[in-house]
This record gives structure tokens, C-alpha cells and sequence, in this order.
């Protein structure tokens, strides 16, 4: 409650309260969707989300991950318990497969970020996911923040910014031909710190490496990245331990600590209160290669 | 250091949804910018692309603008093509601004971005005053039914700061408005360039005693009482988890659409008319007594009747009528016409129904409210009325009454498309029927 009124919904609520109605839209209007799951604190709102929404009945969604094979472990851990604990079904796509295959080539950087739209594009076409949540948030990224709740994509998974649907008041268009389908963004209006506070109010757990840890990095283009078989690190790159955090969970080649010690959930959301950076420049390699480089990713069928 | 009761008291912050509406050259970028800017919303490696950007341009200065334009085609043409959502916060509020584009093509985007504001912030230039696209925005803003007009009055740098400019102009939008029904008016005095009155109080305007931008966005109330609106419960989700924890559990999953809800209360299922009793409330994991707009709830009958997705829950003694033929306010979104006699969709809260298009009887234009007859077609960005056959009767309330079972879409049965934006109902408050008519050989508005 907050003022006077005593009919007011706190911000919390009412992007819960939002979030929660869409999931139940997609419910009602779908035959398959799907739930785009990292392991990422963005992803893990939304399944808890999906979880109240259809409390005491199981979430009737599947979930997807795009594994690009360079996950964190102790992210895959905590899919695999989630996933166990909920009773969730899980999709994966794999990066590595599609490289071994040969249907992928990898890049000269190492980064493995974008090739994860073709196994994601491939999955919703085998399975014929006809909407997928995806957790991605309007204030992210200036391409982002041009997203429509419900998105359409056509039957190559793009992205077309000028066709876009508009969309009044809470009536969500999810009308759709063979092949198409919909992203759906039920935390299209939440912030980085309204993501932080809901899992602080609902205690969410979330994979470690989230909260303030000790842990070997070596310094690449302005970001502190963790050593591995991914391709770090190269001649005349140090690594050295460092008491770091990460504000986004991604592929290791592109995704970067930062300085932190914050190893509390209080402690992250004052951090993040008082930063400066966003959480994409802050962490993420992928976005610096252009102006355009999310739009563009976007256009391709990223999510 | 934060503390937990710090961390308690900035999440029980509420959230204000609003527009800002105002031609290209009053100065809207600028004043989103800086509102975004001065309330310490814009963060360092967003000013340094902008920066980085801006000298690449040769431009000497950071443009602001370059902030909220998201895509290749805006940022290569410098136009805004789309609706845009900013973020931002005090520790008072939580703000969602629907960032409208200004061009005049582009009303439908006004439309849009209202239709979920409590609050519309209409710009103008104080060197120009009320000028056509003023009465536009305050038109499209009063159609809506957005409950908080602002009218600033941007530029006061260039008119010296003068009184009498700001009072001439407020009083003349706020008698238009007003003639309109548009609630609640505030006017303010601002220079967004120079930051006078938008987050700081001018230091130039001390015979301005109101009220800057941003303290009133903060200040203004965000919900009005839900006690004053009659209950409706679209059904969204029929939940049935048929476990053997939950064997019998059938619960009506669904948002409130206005009002407020109590166990006990006798309600009546539409379209078929069957009565109950709410016997229990779930919202969101936790059982309470009462519940009201816009919480997403499940809600329990005390009788097992048979409901679906697309039935309306309401108290029993205020039900709505249900009906085949509506009339309606719409706005057209799509660049293909919108004709007599055309078939299409209709979604009206959870529902969608195959409809026919039976009448436009007339277009309207804006600038003076002028009704324009038999128009046969509405193109994209015309306002007018419509008659709509439905083939199943709906439960639709006056959009006066609630913006959310008054409202429907209006849909393409072959592709999906969204084509219409409706309200059910008349169009403006009543004071609105004495506003002055035109000629009648007006040619409608052409944005």
C-alpha cells in the first residue's frame, strides 16, 4: 500500500500483476508455447512468475534453453535443479551440436553469443513453439526498449521494427499464420532494479555466481573474463583472482564481472542503485560490436 | 549502505504510467531527455554513446535525442518511427513514459501510447501557443479518457519569461480542454532547454507558485478509488490442476477489470446469465477477502457452473447489458482502409468474435470536433463512428465508464493484423456536444 489510498498497488504489484496476465493470455490463446530459461535472474522472475500465475495447477509450459556450451556450471546446476524441483519439462538447443555438425561455423572472436539464434529458430520450427517468452526487458538496450509485449515474427524468426502491431491497453493480438510465431515479453516494463527488488521480496533464489565470490578472471576489452575452454586466456593475458560478481548471466566468451562485494542480496540492489553503468555496458561484449549490433541480432530472430 | 528497511520502503514506491504528446519542434525530445537527465536516469555509458554518436555526427553537443532513438532507420533518417517506453524513478515513483512520436503522420501512435496513460503531458511552444496540434492531442487525450492532462508551456526563455504569455495560453487550452471533459487540467511554465520548472524550480518565474513537471508526475494520484466503479471480471484461465492435492479445484483465473471484489459477493455469469456466489479469492498464492483493479486474481463460485475464457464475471446487481450491435468511437491503425460492409475480428477483453462492419456514420475531425458524414471509409489515424454487428453477443461496457471493458480491437480475420482501436460508446464527456460544429464541407483531418 502506499499514499492514502488504500486501493494503491505498489510498482511490484502492479508489474506482477501485468506480468501474471499475460502469461495467462498466452495460455488461453496458444497451442505450444514455450519459455525461453537460462538460468538467468530474468528468466528466473519469469518462471516464478508462471509458477503464481498458475498456482496450485504446474505451469502449463515447457521450457526452452539455448545452451551455447560455454555456460557457467554453476548455472546448468541450477537449471537442472530447478527443472527437477518444479517438475518442468526442458528443451535444449544446442550451440556445440550445430558446430560439430558443421550447421555452424565458429566465430574468430570466440564469442558464441550470436550463433545461438539458429538452434533457437531451429527448435521453435521442430517443435512448432508457436509463442515464446523470452525475458527480455524494454530498458535493456535501445532496440529493446522499441519491443512490442507480444512480437511477431515471421516464418524465418524476423524481426520487422516498421510492422510492428500497435498494441492498446491490455489487449494483446497474438493472431498468427502456420510458421509464424510470437515472442512475448511478460518483463517488458520491469528495470534492472525491479527485477533485483522482486527477488528480494519473494527471496528467489539464484545461481551463485550472482552475489559477490572470489573468483579467476583475466582482463579483455575492458571487462574482467573467467578463464576456460572456451578460448581465454590468450599470450600476454594475466589471470589473477579478483572478488567479482556477474549482473548478467550469459555465455562466458561475452559475458564480464564486475568489481564487487556485494555478497548479499541488500548489498546488490544498493550497488545497483548507486551504479552508473547499465548492465549491458557494464558486461556485455556482444552489444559494444555496434550501434545497431542488438537490433541487429533481433531482426535475425534473436531473442 | 542500504539497509533492509530501505530496500523494503524503495520497492513500495507506485508506479505512474504516462504520454507526452507535442508537435516536432516544441522541444519534446528535450524535455524527455532531460527529464530522463536530471533525475539521474541516464547512466554514464549511455551519455558516453550518445556523445560518441554525436561528435561522429559533427554535431558539438551530445543530442539528446539520440537517447530514445532505438533503431538504425531512426537514428539514420533522425525521425522518430514508433512508440517508445522509457523507465525511470525517484524515490517517490516508479515512471513508464510512452515516448510518442510527434510527426503528425503518426496520431495513431498518440492513440497507443494513451490509451494505458493516467497521465498526458501535451507540449507547446509559448511562442506559438494553442495552435491545431494542441487541440489535436488534447482531443486524442480526452477520447481516451486519460484522467491528467499537463499542458506545458515549453519556451518560456524565448518569450522572457512573460506571465501574460503562459496565462493567455493556459487559460485558452484549458477552456478548450475542459469543453472537451477532460477532467483535471494542470498548466506549467517551463523552459526544457534550460531546465526551468521541468525538475528544478525556476529560478527566472518566481510569479509561478505551481508545481514542477516532475514533482506533479510524482504527486498526482495514480489510481482513482476503485469503490467508485462497478466490478467486472474478465476470465482468462479456467485453472483446474486435477492433482490429488487439489482434486476439485477449479478456480477463474483473470485480472480485475475495474473495481472490487468480495467473498460473498452474488455475481452473474455473461453472456449466460447464470448467478453465484464468490466463495473464495486467490491472489497469487495467497487467500484474501478482497481484491480490486488491477489485481490478477482466481476466483472461486460457490456452484460449479460452466465458465470459459471470454465469460465476464460482475455483481448481480449491477450487471451489463449484452448485445450484438455496438456503437463506437474507433480509430484506425492501418494503412488499409477500414470499409462498410468489411468482416472482421473484434476482441473485446478475453473474447474474440467474428464481427461486421455495419455503418461508419461519420469521421471526425479534431481540430474543431466537426462531425464529418458518411465518410464510407476511415483511412489510417481517422477517428470516427461505427456501428458493429457482433456474432455473439457481448458483455460491453460504455468505454466512459471503464477504459478496460469498453475498449476492443478490431482485427484482420486473414492475417492477424491489428486494423482498429475502439471505444464503446460516445465519444467525448458531455460538455463536448456544445462544443462549435464546422462547415460540413470539411474535408476531415489528414494526420
Amino acid at each position: 500500500m502506499t499514499e492514502d489510498n488504500p486501493y494503491a498497488l505498489t510498482h511490484l504489484d502492479a508489474l506482477e500483476s501485468e506480468a501474471v496476465h499475460i502469461f495467462r493470455e498466452v495460455a488461453g490463446e496458444f497451442e505450444r508455447p514455450v519459455i525461453l530459461f537460462s538460468g538467468g535472474k530474468d528468466s528466473i522472475v519469469m518462471l516464478h512468475l508462471a509458477l503464481k500465475a498458475f498456482a496450485p495447477a504446474p505451469v502449463p509450459f515447457a521450457l526452452l534453453h539455448v545452451d551455447t556450451g560455454h555456460n557457467f556450471p554453476e548455472v546448468i546446476d541450477y537449471r537442472d535443479r530447478t527443472v527437477a524441483e518444479h517438475g518442468l519439462r526442458l528443451h535444449v538447443a544446442s550451440v556445440q551440436e550445430f558446430i560439430d555438425s558443421g550447421q555452424l561455423r565458429e566465430r574468430p572472436d570466440g564469442t558464441r553469443n550470436p550463433l545461438q539464434t539458429v538452434p533457437l529458430l531451429d527448435a521453435i520450427d521442430k517443435n512448432r513453439f508457436d509463442a515464446v517468452f523470452g525475458g527480455g526487458r524494454r530498458d535493456e538496450e535501445k532496440a529493446r526498449a522499441k519491443e512490442r509485449v507480444f512480437s511477431l515474427r515471421d516464418e524465418f524468426g524476423v524481426w520487422d521494427p516498421r510492422r510492428q502491431r500497435p498494441e492498446l491497453w491490455q489487449l494483446y493480438n497474438g493472431r498468427h499464420s502456420p510458421g509464424e510465431h510470437v515472442r512475448v515479453f511478460p518483463l517488458s516494463n520491469w528495470t534492472e532494479l525491479d527485477v533485483w527488488q522482486y527477488i528480494a521480496r519473494e527471496k528467489i533464489e539464484l545461481p551463485e555466481i550472482y552475489y559477490a565470490h572470489e573468483r579467476e578472471v583475466f582482463a579483455r576489452s575492458g571487462m574482467w573474463l573467467a578463464p576456460g575452454e572456451w578460448g581465454g586466456p590468450k599470450d600476454g593475458e594475466t589471470v589473477e583472482t579478483r572478488l567479482v560478481r556477474y549482473r548478467t548471466v550469459g555465455d562466458m566468451s561475452c559475458t564480464g564481472a564486475v568489481d564487487s562485494d556485494a555478497d548479499t542480496i541488500e548489498k546488490v540492489i544498493a550497488e545497483i542503485a548507486a551504479s552508473r553503468l547499465t548492465e549491458r555496458g557494464a558486461t556485455r561484449a556482444d552489444d559494444k560490436l555496434s550501434e545497431a549490433a542488438m537490433e541487429d541480432r533481433k531482426r535475425e530472430g534473436y531473442f | 549502505m542500504s539497509t533492509t528497511t530501505d530496500l523494503i520502503e524503495a520497492s513500495a514506491t507506485s508506479l505512474l504510467r504516462f504520454a507526452t504528446a507535442g508537435s516536432v519542434d516544441d522541444g519534446k525530445s528535450t524535455l524527455v531527455g532531460r527529464l530522463l537527465h536530471d533525475s539521474k536516469s541516464v547512466l554514464a555509458d549511455q551519455l558516453e554513446a550518445v556523445e560518441h554518436a554525436s561528435r561522429s555526427r559533427g554535431q558539438e553537443a551530445p543530442d539528446l535525442a539520440l537517447l530514445t532513438d532505438g533503431l538504425r532507420a531512426e537514428r539514420e533518417q533522425g525521425i522518430t518511427i514508433d512508440v517508445a517506453y522509457r523507465y525511470f524513478a525517484t524515490p517517490k515513483r516508479r515512471f513508464i513514459l510512452a515516448d510518442t512520436p510527434g510527426h503528425v503522420q503518426y496520431t495513431r501512435n498518440m492513440v497507443t501510447g494513451a490509451s494505458t496513460a493516467e497521465l498526458a503531458v501535451v507540449l507547446v511552444d509559448a511562442r506559438n501557443g494553442v495552435v491545431e496540434q494542441t487541440r489535436r492531442h488534447a482531443a486524442v487525450a480526452a477520447l481516451l479518457r486519460v484522467p491528467h492532462v499537463v499542458l506545458a508551456v515549453n519556451k518560456m526563455d524565448l518569450v522572457d519569461y512573460a506571465e501574460p504569455v503562459f496565462a493567455a495560453i493556459a487559460e485558452e487550452f484549458t477552456g478548450y480542454a475542459a469543453s472537451l471533459g477532460v477532467p483535471e487540467i494542470t498548466t506549467i511554465p517551463i523552459s526544457a532547454l534550460a531546465g526551468d520548472n521541468v525538475v528544478t524550480p525556476s529560478a527566472t518565474m518566481d510569479w509561478y507558485g505551481g508545481p514542477t513537471v516532475l514533482e506533479h508526475l510524482e504527486t498526482v494520484p495514480v489510481t482513482h478509488d476503485p469503490a467508485e466503479d462497478v466490478a467486472r471480471f474478465p476470465v482468462q484461465y479456467v485453472i483446474r490442476p486435477q492433482t490429488a492435492e487439489h482434486p476439485d479445484y477449479r478456480g477463474y483465473a483473470g485480472q480485475i477489470a475495474s473495481g472490487i471484489l468480495r467473498v460473498g459477493d452474488p455475481v452473474t455469469v455473461l453472456p449466460s446469465g447464470r448467478t453465484s456466489t464468490i466463495e473464495a479469492i486467490d491472489a497469487l498464492g495467497q487467500s484474501v477477502d478482497v481484491a480490486w483493479a488491477p489485481q490478477s486474481v482466481t476466483v472461486r463460485l460457490a456452484d460449479d457452473l460452466d465458465i470459459s475464457r471470454g465469460d465476464l464475471i460482475a455483481p448481480t446487481d449491477a450487471t451489463v447489458t449484452c448485445s450484438q450491435d455496438l456503437t463506437a468511437t474507433v480509430c484506425h491503425l492501418h494503412d488499409r482502409p477500414l470499409k462498410v460492409g468489411e468482416r472482421v475480428l473484434l476482441k473485446h477483453t478475453t473474447r474474440t468474435v467474428k464481427a461486421i462492419v455495419k455503418d461508419i456514420p461519420s469521421r471526425l475531425t479534431l481540430d474543431d470536433l466537426s462531425q464529418h458524414p458518411a465518410p464510407g471509409e476511415l483511412a489510417a489515424n481517422d477517428i470516427g463512428r461505427v456501428v458493429i454487428r457482433t456474432a455473439e453477443p457481448l458483455p460491453v461496457d460504455a468505454y466512459a465508464d471503464s477504459r478496460r471493458t469498453g475498449s476492443f480491437l478490431l482485427i484482420d480475420p486473414a492475417d492477424g493484423t491489428t486494423l482498429t482501436a475502439g471505444m464503446a460508446g460516445d465519444a467525448f464527456a458531455e460538455t463536448a456536444e456544445d462544443a462549435p460544429k464546422s462547415t460540413p464541407d470539411d474535408d476531415g483531418w489528414d494526420f
